[in-house]
Formats: structure tokens, C-alpha cells, sequence
């Protein structure tokens, strides 16, 4: 009974896509997709209480790391799908959406999210690279949605550096199996076996294997080098998908790099990989501080500030102790929540304001207040005040980046956060503040805040307060899946 | 087959393979283009063939079989479709890195291979795993293309290289990397040149060419 739940995670979206295929965008269907969601996240919740599990003959194995992932994908699925009905609507009304350009989004979102939570149950690292281009190829359609010169180039662009970084990783997923082969235990490319019989891989090999797996996901995870997509993409996305993008399936590129981290620490010592994370993660911060500062656009900004998040993600698996490798997970859910929270809201400000240009939108606070407040508590939620998640994890992030020897990157990594924060600051308010613009168009009564979108904004920042509070439940997933990570009970 | 045949028509079809991926460097015609990629796909398959006879593999056979159908076959008519739909743009007009300064890039990456793909030989050397440095090759020649050319296919072309690259590389090092996951890499490469070529067909409606040059809406 329990084994057939690992199923769930990836059938249940399945079906909500096969429902979408033979119905259509209807408004008996427009909630599947949101129950499908809240499906993953429950059977995720079980998974997570129940240890491990494995299903199809091997194929996929739920462990505590798994499981919590799993939990990401449903909660910030649970979050974009409800608002998408919303989001949908506002478009057809809009005359840029019709029913079908609906119906296909819901299908493909669907898909989206059967291929992550895919990614993440794969008990062998081919399946998850299957699953990792398969996100891809199913979020291009998404992407280029609008089919305007923008959407399409965005698509071309995110299309071309994912697939290219994915076939590094392939490339270093063929030479990590050929390593495999000559070791007497010839384990393939299980996660499980791979671990076991890492320390009898050939350093040569393995080292390359690493270094293009590494590079390879980090692209799919927006670290630089090859970020370039990112910014394009996230901004041409519809608001759902930039969310359930920026969110989760970030995190999923960045769980495949800990995973293989696992190996290459055992193989190689802990020194390779994390000195190559620790370039990506400086490298990403470089980046996202220096186009955050001057940024015009509230979209690409948020999208830089993801590639800040996955640099400090990288930062705290370079620094790899057990309080490090907690931290990045729970900063993977805090952050993912907060970054939903902000797509969802960023594109609902810009269907009710037109444009998506910072100076363009002034005032929001009086004319749309509860959006504004949400937009506001999540950017602080963002850059890590507390009482929300994303504080606790940083500083644990900071302070093992700081006990495991890490002092001059730690301290560079933080001052761009400084940086970081204090643009995210600086735009978010001129946003929010100041007094609504006059001029045409200006008198018209905002449409107010659909119930369940105000619903599932509110939710995601209260989530992400209580976990920086006390992580609960959470904290005993969270230990048992730093030790699978870190190798120490 | 003998052991000295099973060499030379290995060392025949690297040939052909590193051959095909620097005439994509040297040729701008973009019809000329796809069919060198297509004669590449046809050294791929036979690259694999020879290895299946050496080890006497019906099942290694059937992949080379379906490695000729897709990268001699589906790929390069693809290709061709998207060509013929390009109306008289066909020429790679003007790459960043002209085509003298391209095949010394070339030669460089092709030693770069040599050196970087020395541990892989190393681990177990025999005739097939002394070819892996040109399966790299392939691949860097693949990703230089991506990275220098302008035209939507050229690109396209140039990542599919990679891919021949990788192909070879991962059948070099005998890794029966599983029937499934085979499978399943088949299929993602299908389908994301499927996408590519979707979204080119898209470039064209909405921008009027398939020149990256006209990328430029999105920048900081």
C-alpha cells in the first residue's frame, strides 16, 4: 500500500494532464490541476513518516531527501495551481488567452509537475536526467506562451543553454557509468549502490564525470555560468509558471548536484566540488548583485534574486557539514515559497497595472493593499528578516560556512546579499509607496483580490513564517536527509 | 572479423566522425550543412555497428540500427524541412569567429580532448577506449558551433553535434547504460530538436528570419 504511494506523486499529475487532454479548460476542470497538487504534497507527507520506500522494480526510491522535495513540489505546486484559475481568467478576459492556449497550459503545467516530482523519486541518476530534460521540454511550450517576439525569444534562448547544459551532465552521467563499470561491484548508476562503492571509483575519470555533472545541473539550477536563461525566461513565463519555475524546479536541478556531490566527496575528498561550488555560488551572487542594483523591470528582478538564492544554496553545499546541508534544505522550501508567493503577485500586478516597468507602477499600496502588503511581507521574507524561514536558513548557512573554513567567501557572499537586499528593498518600495500615477486609465476601479489567490499569497508567507519560528515536524526529515547527504549519522 | 579489421574500420569511422564535424565548421551553405550531418550520422551508426560485431551483440545491433534511422534519417530531414521552410536565407552569413580562425579552434579543442580525455583511456585502455578522445572532440566542435553561429540551424546543428559526441563517447566506453535510460535519452533528443524546430518555425512568424541577430528584445 505504502509502496504504490511512491507512485502517487508522479501518476496524480498524469492523470489531472490525461483529464486536461480529454476535457479541456472547462470550469468543472479548472480546480484539477490544484487538487492534483494537494495530492503530491499528502502523499508526500506520508512519505515522508513512512522511511524508505522503492517501487517499479527499483526504479524509483523515496528516501528522507526525496521526500522532502516532494513536500516543495507540493506545497509550491499547491500554491501556483491556485491561482492559476484566476490567472487564466484574467488573460482570456483579456483577449490574450483563449480556452485553448488554457487548456494547454493546464496540460503542460501538469506534466511539469509529474516529471519533477519524477526527478526526485528516481533511485538512479540516468532516470533523473531523463526526468530533468523532460522538464524542459515540456516548460519551453510554457515559456513562449504569448508567442510574442519576447515569449519566443525567451523560449529559443532557455531552450538552447538547458539542453546544452544537460548534455554535459549526460555526457558526465556516461563517463560516471563507465567509472562504475571498472569497480568490482559494477553498481551502475544507482544513487544507493554509486555511494556505497564510491571510494573504489577511478579519481581520473570521476573527477571529469563531477565537473561536467556539476556545470551541467548548475545551468538547469540558474547557477553561472550558464544563467543566462534565467532572467529571459522568468520574466516571459506566465505568473504560475515563473513561480512553480523559480520555486521548485530550480531546487530539483540544485538536488541533483547534492546528490552527486554525495559520490564526488567519497571519490575524489571533499575539496573538488566544493571548490567548484564555491566559484558557481560567488560567480551567481557576482551576477545577480551587479544587474540587481540598476534593474527596470519588477519580473527580472525577482528572477536575478533566484539566482542569488541558488548561490547561496550552492555556498552552503560547498561548505557541506550537517547544520549546512539542513539549512540549504530548508532555505530550498522557504525560499520557494516566498518566490511563489512574489511570481503569483508580481503577475497579478501585471494584469491589473499593464506593464511590468518598476517606475510604471507607483503607489500600489493605496490602490491595491492587500496585494502590496503581500508583495511587501514577501520581499522581506525574501531577504531573509525575520520571523520568516529564509533568516533561519541563512544564518545556518552563514555560520557553517564560517566553521568549515569558508571565512573569505562566506564574508564576500554575504556582503552581496547586503547589497542584494538593500536593492530588492529599494525597488520593492518604490513600487509600494508613493502615490498612484495620474493620467489616463488611472480612475478605473482595480478588480479586487480573487479569495483563493489572496488566500494561497497569505498562506505561503504564514507557511513560511512558522517554519522560521519553529520547523517542527520538518526538523527530524530535515536531520535524516542532511545524513544522507552528508554520509554522518 | 578479425582483430586488425575490427581496428581499422573502428579508426575508419572516427575518421569520418571528426572529419564531418570540421567540414561544419568549413562549409557556410546551410543544405551542405545538414548533409554533412547526416554522413556524421551515418559514421555514428556504423561506429556502433563495428562494435556490436566485435562483441557479437544482437541487441547492441538493433541500436545501431536505430542510431542510423534517427541521426541519418529523422534528423537531417528534419533539418531539411526547416530549411526548406527558410525561404532564401540559407547561408550562415556571418559567423562571430570566421572560418580560417574556426578550424585552428579546431585543432585546439581537438588537443584540448587529447589532454583532458587522457584518464579516460587510461582507466581501460583497448582499441575502442583510445577513440574516446575523438568522441570529445566531436562534442567541443558541437559546442564551439553553438556558440559562434548565428542562424537558428546552425545552432541547431551544432548542438546536435554535441549530441553525436556524447553518443559516441558513451558507446566507446561500452557503457550499457540500460535499455531504459537509452531509450529515454533517444527520445528527449527527439523531442527537444522537435521543440527547437517548433520554436523556429515560431522566429520566422514573428520576427521574419531565423537570424539571432534579431534577438534583442531581451537584454539588461
Amino acid at each position: 500500500m505504502i509502496t504504490l504511494l511512491t507512485l502517487v506523486p508522479v501518476l496524480l499529475p498524469m492523470v489531472g494532464a490525461v483529464v486536461y487532454l480529454l476535457v479541456g479548460w472547462r470550469p468543472a476542470t479548472r480546480w484539477v490541476s490544484a487538487v492534483s497538487a494537494a495530492g503530491v504534497l499528502v502523499a508526500a507527507v506520508v512519505l515522508a513518516t513512512a522511511g524508505q520506500q522503492t517501487a517499479l522494480s527499483g526504479l524509483l526510491r523515496v528516501d528522507a531527501l526525496s521526500a522532502f522535495m516532494l513536500i516543495v513540489i507540493g506545497a509550491v505546486g499547491l500554491l501556483a495551481t491556485a491561482a492559476t484559475p484566476a490567472h487564466l481568467s484574467a488573460e482570456i478576459d483579456a483577449g490574450r488567452a483563449s480556452p485553448r492556449t488554457a487548456t494547454r497550459h493546464s496540460l503542460l503545467v501538469q506534466a511539469f509537475l509529474a516529471a519533477m516530482a519524477l526527478a526526485v523519486s528516481a533511485a538512479d541518476l540516468g532516470v533523473l536526467w531523463i526526468a530533468i530534460e523532460a522538464t524542459t521540454i515540456v516548460t519551453a511550450f510554457l515559456v513562449g506562451q504569448r508567442r510574442t517576439r519576447s515569449a519566443v525569444e525567451a523560449a529559443w534562448k532557455y531552450v538552447v543553454i538547458c539542453s546544452t547544459g544537460i548534455a554535459l551532465a549526460l555526457l558526465g552521467t556516461l563517463l560516471l557509468n563507465y567509472a562504475a563499470q571498472r569497480t568490482p561491484s559494477t553498481p551502475g548508476l544507482d544513487w544507493a549502490a554509486l555511494a556505497a562503492s564510491a571510494h573504489t571509483l577511478d579519481p581520473g575519470v570521476t573527477r571529469i564525470a563531477v565537473a561536467l555533472l556539476v556545470i551541467g545541473f548548475g545551468a538547469k539550477a540558474g547557477l553561472a555560468p550558464l544563467h543566462a536563461w534565467l532572467p529571459d525566461a522568468h520574466s516571459q513565463a506566465p505568473a504560475p509558471v515563473s513561480a512553480l519555475m523559480s520555486g521548485v524546479l530550480l531546487s530539483v536541478a540544485f538536488y541533483a548536484i547534492l546528490r552527486v556531490k554525495v559520490i564526488a566527496d567519497i571519490a575524489l575528498g571533499t575539496g573538488f566540488a566544493r571548490a567548484l561550488l564555491i566559484a558557481m555560488a560567488l560567480a551567481s551572487l557576482v551576477v545577480a548583485a551587479s544587474l540587481l542594483v540598476a534593474q527596470r523591470d519588477y519580473k527580472r528582478m525577482l528572477a536575478y534574486s533566484s539566482i542569488e538564492h541558488m548561490g547561496l544554496l550552492a555556498l552552503g553545499a560547498a561548505a557541506g557539514s550537517p547544520l549546512a546541508v539542513a539549512a540549504v534544505l530548508l532555505h530550498i522550501l522557504g525560499h520557494g515559497l516566498a518566490k511563489g508567493v512574489l511570481f503569483v503577485g508580481a503577475g497579478r500586478v501585471l494584469q491589473t497595472t499593464g506593464t511590468s516597468k518598476i517606475g510604471e507602477v507607483r503607489g500600489l499600496a493605496a490602490r491595491q493593499p492587500l496585494l502590496a502588503g503581500c508583495l511587501g511581507f514577501g520581499v522581506l521574507a525574501l531577504i531573509g528578516l525575520p520571523p520568516f524561514s529564509v533568516f533561519a536558513s541563512e544564518l545556518g548557512i552563514a555560520r557553517a560556512g564560517f566553521a568549515s573554513g569558508l571565512g573569505w567567501a562566506t564574508a564576500a557572499a554575504l556582503l552581496l546579499v547586503l547589497v542584494i537586499a538593500a536593492a530588492l528593498l529599494t525597488h520593492t518600495s518604490r513600487m509600494l509607496l508613493g502615490s498612484p500615477p495620474d493620467g489616463p486609465g488611472a480612475a478605473i476601479a482595480v478588480p479586487r483580490l480573487p479569495m483563493l489567490v489572496a488566500t494561497a499569497l497569505l498562506g505561503g508567507l504564514l507557511v513560511c513564517a512558522v517554519l522560521g519560528v519553529a520547523a517542527g515536524p520538518l526538523t527530524d526529515l530535515l536531520h535524516s536527509a542532511a545524513t544522507i547527504l552528508t554520509g554522518t549519522p | 572479423m578479425s582483430d586488425t579489421t575490427y581496428v581499422q574500420v573502428l579508426d575508419l569511422a572516427c575518421g569520418g566522425l571528426l572529419l564531418t564535424a570540421v567540414l561544419v565548421l568549413w562549409r557556410r551553405e546551410l543544405s551542405v550543412i545538414v548533409r554533412v550531418f547526416a554522413a556524421q550520422g551515418v559514421a555514428v551508426a556504423v561506429l556502433v555497428a563495428v562494435l556490436a560485431t566485435h562483441e557479437g551483440s544482437a541487441e547492441l545491433g538493433g541500436v545501431a540500427v536505430g542510431i542510423l534511422v534517427l541521426r541519418a534519417g529523422a534528423l537531417p530531414w528534419l533539418l531539411r524541412r526547416a530549411l526548406a521552410g527558410a525561404g532564401p536565407a540559407r547561408r550562415e552569413t556571418r559567423p562571430l569567429v570566421n572560418v580560417a580562425a574556426s578550424l585552428l579552434a579546431a585543432a585546439l579543442l581537438t588537443l584540448l580532448a587529447y589532454a583532458v580525455s587522457q584518464p579516460l583511456v587510461a582507466l581501460a585502455p583497448s582499441p575502442a577506449t583510445h577513440a574516446i578522445p575523438v568522441g570529445v572532440t566531436v562534442f567541443l566542435i558541437g559546442f564551439f558551433v553553438l556558440v559562434t553561429r548565428r542562424r537558428a540551424l546552425s545552432q541547431l546543428v551544432g548542438f546536435l553535434l554535441m549530441d553525436n559526441g556524447i553518443t559516441t563517447v558513451g558507446f566507446l566506453t561500452t557503457a550499457g547504460v540500460g535499455l531504459v535510460v537509452e531509450l529515454g535519452v533517444s527520445l528527449d533528443v527527439l523531442l527537444a530538436v522537435l521543440v527547437l524546430r517548433i520554436l523556429t518555425t515560431r522566429m520566422r512568424e514573428t520576427f521574419g528570419g531565423t537570424d539571432l541577430d534579431e534577438l534583442r528584445e531581451l537584454h539588461d
